[in-house]
């Protein structure tokens, strides 16, 4: 089972949210899964076309991932997923 | 005067409240999180924040408690493989525009947003849907552009109380348009503007109305602080008249207002031109047209004259019976309770103010 981490930032918005195991084999069924236990986190994360929005980030085993439009990066049974957002503005 | 604003400031949804015969901080909410519009839905008193989350996208929220608690709603969002231009896909960047449907559609909303699509709700808010016919207009994709932002944008948004039906939505940069069948056919509006800054200053688009508003007591008659004047037009926008002063100061800005009670009675809130967007010179200043916009006279009694920097964003002058008031980019809040004569200041140290809106 891969771990899926959030920032802390996130948690501002859904107080409940905490790290989690997921048996997906891909970052779009990590979001469906997240969506279905917090609902409406998948639109803080991604836009509504899909694409990771500007200012977050999503890295795996610490490497950020390539394919932020349609978010294709691949990951392993004991991968650690972060999400997180990016530092930015003032 | 209605004896509460609501303000969307850079850090957060402020209200004030007129009680004990002057203004008093009422409550904070979303603090940090920029709110690009705070709106109150005068037919429900229904409070709307729209965020604009540098991380996490825009959202919606809606409180029905004078925000003791709040709901958030699903957002307008664009649908999918919608693309602003040849690849470059659609998304809700901004919301710049809230209004009501009117009496008779109770469960009416319509929302602007960057890049330029409109929303409208038929339940209230609980969803939003793309006109389809305006962001499929055959002058979107190669006549409108960004303004004031990167991609066009939906700032205005005006209904007519007389046919709900009829609406006139202000878009920079591409100018007004006109629906009379609630967003099923649009008619553009641009006859007699100005755009200086196109190749060809007579296009049919491209325009940039920074703000446009009717008169409540007749809403034929419609205003418009533009990018390249102020306009007036007593016809519902058939056609527009620059009405400002050549030589300034009521010429460049982004607000506008109109009195309540006389559709001849408005106030900017001038700038120097878009190539400083600073006080003129230095001072800052209302200018109050009584004439339709003949004659206008700088009301500065109260206001600082001196090393100011403030300028007035489009949604932050409003004005309500005698009452008016404004807000700052440098986050000065100012009042007058005799439509411009005097003003006080009612606070020196709020974050950028981007919209005010008078309301129960």
């Amino acid at each position: 089972m891969a771990t899926v981490k959030f920032t802390y930032a996130l948690k501002k918005f859904f107080p409940g949210l905490k790290e989690t195991s997921t048996g997906a084999h891909s970052l779009q069924e990590v979001l469906h899964e997240i969506e279905i236990s917090h609902p409406g986190i998948r639109s803080y994360i991604v836009d509504e076309q899909g694409s990771l929005r500007k200012h977050v980030n999503i890295f795996i085993d610490g490497s950020l991932i390539n394919d932020r439009a349609k978010l294709g990066d691949s990951f392993s049974k004991d991968s650690e997923i972060y999400i997180i957002q990016a530092l930015s503005g003032g | 005067m209605l004896p509460t604003v609501l303000l969307g400031t850079r850090k957060g949804f402020i209200a004030w409240h007129f009680s004990k015969n002057r203004w008093q901080f009422e409550n904070l909410f979303f603090e940090g999180s920029p709110v690009s519009i705070a709106y109150a839905d005068a037919r429900t008193g229904t409070w709307w924040a729209c965020l604009d989350h540098g991380h996490w996208g825009v959202k919606l929220h809606r409180s029905n408690n004078r925000g003791k608690t709040w709901e958030e709603v699903t957002a307008p969002a664009y649908p999918e493989g919608e693309v602003i231009k040849d690849g470059i896909p659609a998304t809700t960047r901004y919301i710049w525009a809230m209004a009501d449907g009117g009496k008779n559609f109770k469960s009416r909303l319509w929302i602007g947003t960057d890049p330029g699509g409109l929303f409208m709700s038929e339940d209230k808010g609980n969803s939003f849907q793309l006109v389809e016919s305006l962001w499929k207009h055959p002058t979107r994709k190669e006549g409108w552009f960004g303004g004031g932002r990167d991609q066009p944008g939906i700032h205005s948004i005006v209904v007519d109380p007389r046919n709900e039906n009829r609406v006139h939505v202000g878009i920079s940069c591409a100018g007004v348009f006109e629906t009379i069948d609630a967003g099923k056919t649009w008619e553009i509006r641009n006859k007699g503007m100005r755009a200086e800054f196109l190749p060809n200053p007579d296009a049919e688009t491209g325009y940039d109305p920074h703000i446009l508003v009717a008169a409540p007591t007749n809403p034929d008659i419609l205003w418009q602080q533009n990018h390249c004047g102020i306009f007036r037009s007593v016809d519902a926008g058939r056609n527009w008249i620059d009405v400002g002063q050549a030589e300034g100061p009521a010429n460049f800005g982004f607000a506008i207002a109109v009195a309540e009670d006389n559709a001849e009675q408005a106030w900017v809130a001038p700038a120097n031109s878009d190539m400083t967007r600073t006080a003129v010179k230095g001072a800052l200043c209302i200018c109050r047209t009584d004439d339709g916009g003949k004659s206008w006279k700088a009301m500065r009694n109260g206001l600082p004259q001196e090393n100011c920097f403030d300028i007035v964003y489009r949604h932050a002058l409003a004005t309500s019976q005698d009452a008016l008031m404004f807000g700052t980019t440098t986050g000065n809040l100012f009042f007058s309770p005799d439509r411009g004569e005097k003003w006080q200041v009612l606070s020196n140290y709020l974050p950028m103010i981007y919209s005010i809106q008078f309301a129960e």
